[in-house]
């Protein structure tokens, strides 16, 4: 009855975005929100600088010789690609942004366990991402993301110390992260939100710290020791020296096989949240969903050695590594079957997070399905190396963790911001988007089926169709992400103005106000529903007075 | 673990109750959590080394039962002893803490720091003396490299003193103190963040801010402080003790 009066509600209404003014109330904030908007626009800008130079390495490729890049630049253009996204991008991404805001609300709590070392956190990520840039424009650094020695401690000639000491620092902010996540789960539950009333996001979210937490300080000791043996020469890694270069991969792969789980985890997360929520079904196998998130944060743990089949690792553990890696393919699929399941005989609607959720099945499916080629064996001795597992690991990487990232901001952008994004330019972005990356990378599994390796600027010219398709649907796919940017900035001031509650889902980030109060809720809610228990609209209970007289939806 | 309301009125005009807590129970067991969780960090942060160690150790065993013979034993025990005592001093601080007596709890962290500063003493003392010794690995100190030369006689008296064990060689030595410098380097840094941890804890102290409603920072730093003493648990045998059973001279 009220509902006319709330669609254009008063200007003065107070939410987090409008409690404080001036630039110092947010570099100083200790509050949730205003600190996951912090990230989300820090890792926007390395997003396009990431993607700048993914553009770059297309560009190049497009034909066989290498004329537009010299190789020792192309080395470098990869490398910052990859250091770029996957460390200030995609490990940050969902649970720095989506995380930081939903992890409180959606527990109904006031804020994170530690709001000062959140925002510490947000603040070793800047430092950390600062040295990087700082190391791309003094000369940048060629040794791959991987900065396997001994070419990186001995004979590289670029900025390894100091890209290694940006990973280092930002290595931080993702330990105080995964921290404050684990002891706000654990510790500031709303009463009667016991762990299986918790959203899928939430147990994804746990998941993804514990792997956070116990992988990323090895990286961080690994890049340390890497630096001081560059300066100093002293030798665990160097063979000249008596050490031994594959104790530097087992290291780096102990952190960075998991870190995929990192990235990827999240987006699954938020896929679970999407299909249930956009299928109006309670999910299908709800526990067994939320274990399979555990089982393959320790798995993930378990299958690093495959990464190191073609080194001197014995054979014997080359056979349990991948044996190891098969086995982490079970409560994946679990995720994909009872995602699935759930949409059996449902009333979905495909509005745009919909899409992506679709898309992300699709693709997570294909990028899985190939990492079992690349666990086998005797396959991997083929393929190692090749654009197969570029190909492989940005369907997991892209068209995983990117599309879950890309269905959350979606999904969850009416509350974040209060407003709506253009529905019709969403659904038209997320089909660009999907069909521009299934352009750019098919192809890359086939081309390094035949052969073609991965990391030279030059090819055979047999190779060069493959090349321009890819080259093409990279094109298409920094288009298609270039008209999210525009119209999320778009909708900001100009998007129509969100209800409390526009899915009409039970959750409780949405028994509140969007955009909503600095302390989320007026009062510490109870919760006496189970996750995903579809009421009528009208029966789905608002919490506070803002929620209470806010809507009802007829 | 569903939260407690009905003491949420009756504490909730303590000062220090941070406004996002129900309560200081609640509280209290989030900063204990925390740094629980933040020690797991630790122990994985020190396990990289502790698996380089364990690899170069079952490679090299001779070098590295040389390089351990060259160790000062009786700084290492004496450093040892002075460590266990200082956890014991800061579990009485969280004592006395607990049950509201300032003055003992004051010298007890006073004694916590003087016995963490002693054992940074020492070990500055052991850093000074690989230094005349030339067992700085590397070229960690530049204008002092480390010469992995065999000296045969004739030469000038080897400067690193270093009874070779048959089959080990100086640059397996060198890996040996690079990985001894790289823990006891990384243990001694956490020695001095728990020190600057201690000093702020004793101004908190002078100050009266703890009381047996709220002590939990004595508590998480005193578990720091514990954790730290363990990691030195495990590198003092692993370091000084190595190849002992070889006598010396091999």
């Amino acid at each position: 009855m009220k509902a006319e009066e709330f669609e254009l509600p008063p200007p003065s209404r107070v939410n987090y975005l409008n409690a404080t003014y001036g630039l110092k109330s947010w570099l100083l904030t200790k509050d949730h929100k205003r600190i996951a908007l912090l990230y989300l626009g820090s890792i926007t800008f390395f997003f396009f600088i990431g993607g700048l130079y993914a553009l770059m390495i297309r560009l190049e490729l497009l034909t066989p010789q290498g004329d537009f890049l010299q190789s020792t630049t192309y080395n470098k253009v990869f490398t910052q690609h990859g250091i770029i996204m996957i460390f200030f991008f995609l490990i940050p991404s969902i649970p720095a942004t989506l995380g930081n805001f939903l992890v409180p609300m959606m527990i109904g709590a006031k804020d994170l366990a530690f709001p000062r070392i959140n925002l510490l956190s947000w603040y070793i990520y800047l430092i950390g991402g600062v040295i990087t840039i700082y190391a791309l424009l003094a000369g940048g650094v060629d040794t791959g993301w991987t900065f396997y020695t001994p070419f990186s401690t001995t004979f590289s000639n670029s900025y390894v110390v100091a890209t290694g000491l940006g990973i280092f620092i930002n290595g931080f902010s993702s330990i105080l992260t995964g921290l404050n996540f684990i002891v706000t789960i654990h510790t500031m539950r709303a009463p009667g939100m016991t762990w299986f009333r918790m959203p899928l996001f939430l147990w994804s979210i746990y998941a993804t710290s514990l792997v956070m937490i116990l992988g990323t300080p090895v990286i961080a000791i690994t890049i340390l020791l890497l630096a001081f043996e560059r300066v100093s020469r002293v030798g665990i890694f160097d063979p000249a020296l008596g050490g031994d270069p594959i104790l530097f991969q087992h290291l780096f792969w102990f952190y960075s096989h998991p870190a995929v789980y990192i990235m990827v985890l999240p987006s699954m997360g938020v896929v679970s949240e999407l299909i249930a929520n956009f299928s109006r079904k309670n999910i299908f196998g709800y526990r067994f969903v939320a274990f399979s998130s555990l089982a393959i944060a320790v798995f993930g743990f378990l299958v690093w050695g495959h990464h190191l089949f073609v080194t001197s690792q014995s054979v014997y553990a080359g056979m349990i590594f991948s044996f190891l890696s098969f086995a982490v393919a079970i409560p994946s699929a679990i995720k994909v079957f009872n995602w699935t399941a759930t949409l059996y005989k449902s009333s979905i609607s495909y509005d745009t997070p919909m899409l992506y959720a679709l898309g992300f099945i699709g693709l997570f499916t294909v990028g899985g399905m190939t990492g079992l080629f690349l666990a086998a064996l005797a396959l991997d001795v083929h393929l190692s190396d090749t654009y197969f597992v570029v190909a492989h690991f940005h369907y997991i990487m892209v068209g995983g963790a990117l599309m879950g990232y890309l269905g959350g901001l979606h999904y969850w952008w009416p509350k974040i911001t209060g407003r709506m994004y253009p529905e019709g330019w969403g659904r038209f972005s997320a089909l660009v988007i999907f069909v521009g990356f299934n352009l750019t990378f098919l192809p890359q599994f086939v081309a390094g089926f035949l052969g073609m390796p991965r990391r030279y600027h030059a090819y055979p010219p047999e190779f060069q169709v493959f090349n321009v398709l890819s080259s093409a649907g990279a094109s298409i796919l920094g288009l298609g992400m270039l008209i999210p940017a525009i119209y999320f900035v778009w909708s900001m001031r100009y998007g129509k103005v969100a209800e409390s509650n526009p899915w009409h889902l039970p959750g409780l980030e949405w028994r509140t106000q969007s955009p909503p109060i600095t302390e989320n809720f007026d009062v510490t809610p109870v919760v006496t529903w189970e996750a995903y228990e579809f009421a009528p609209p009208e029966e789905t209970e608002i919490i506070g007075k803002f929620g209470s007289e806010l809507e009802q939806p007829a | 673990m569903i939260q407690s309301h009905a003491t949420a009125e009756e504490i909730h005009g303590h000062p220090a109750l941070q406004h996002h807590f129900e309560n200081m129970e609640q509280q209290r067991e989030a900063g204990t959590l925390g740094m629980w969780v933040f020690l797991v960090t630790e122990i994985m942060f020190f396990g990289g080394m502790f698996l380089a160690y364990t690899l170069y150790r079952s490679t090299y065993p001779q070098a590295f039962a040389s390089a351990s013979n060259h160790l000062d034993i009786t700084l290492g025990t004496l450093n040892t002893g002075v460590l266990i005592l200082s956890s014991l001093t800061m579990a009485l601080a969280v004592y006395f803490t607990q049950v509201g007596k300032r003055q003992p709890q004051i010298l007890c962290l006073v004694l916590t720091l003087i016995l963490g500063l002693t054992f940074l003493g020492v070990k500055a003392f052991e850093y000074y003396d690989k230094y005349e010794s030339a067992l700085i690995p590397g070229h960690l100190i530049p204008s002092h490299p480390f010469d992995p030369h065999v000296h045969h006689e004739g030469d000038p008296p080897n400067p690193h003193a270093i009874e070779l064990l048959p089959g080990a060689t100086l640059r397996q030595v060198e890996l040996f103190y690079w990985i001894y410098f790289a823990m006891t380097g990384m243990h001694a840094l956490h020695m001095i963040i728990g020190a600057g941890l201690l000093t702020f804890l004793l101004i908190y102290s002078l100050k009266g801010r703890f009381d047996p409603e709220y002590h939990s920072p004595v508590e998480i730093i005193g578990l720091y402080w514990h954790f730290v003493d363990i990691v030195w648990i495990f590198l003092f045998p692993l370091l000084y003790l190595l190849g002992r059973h070889f006598g010396h001279g091999g």
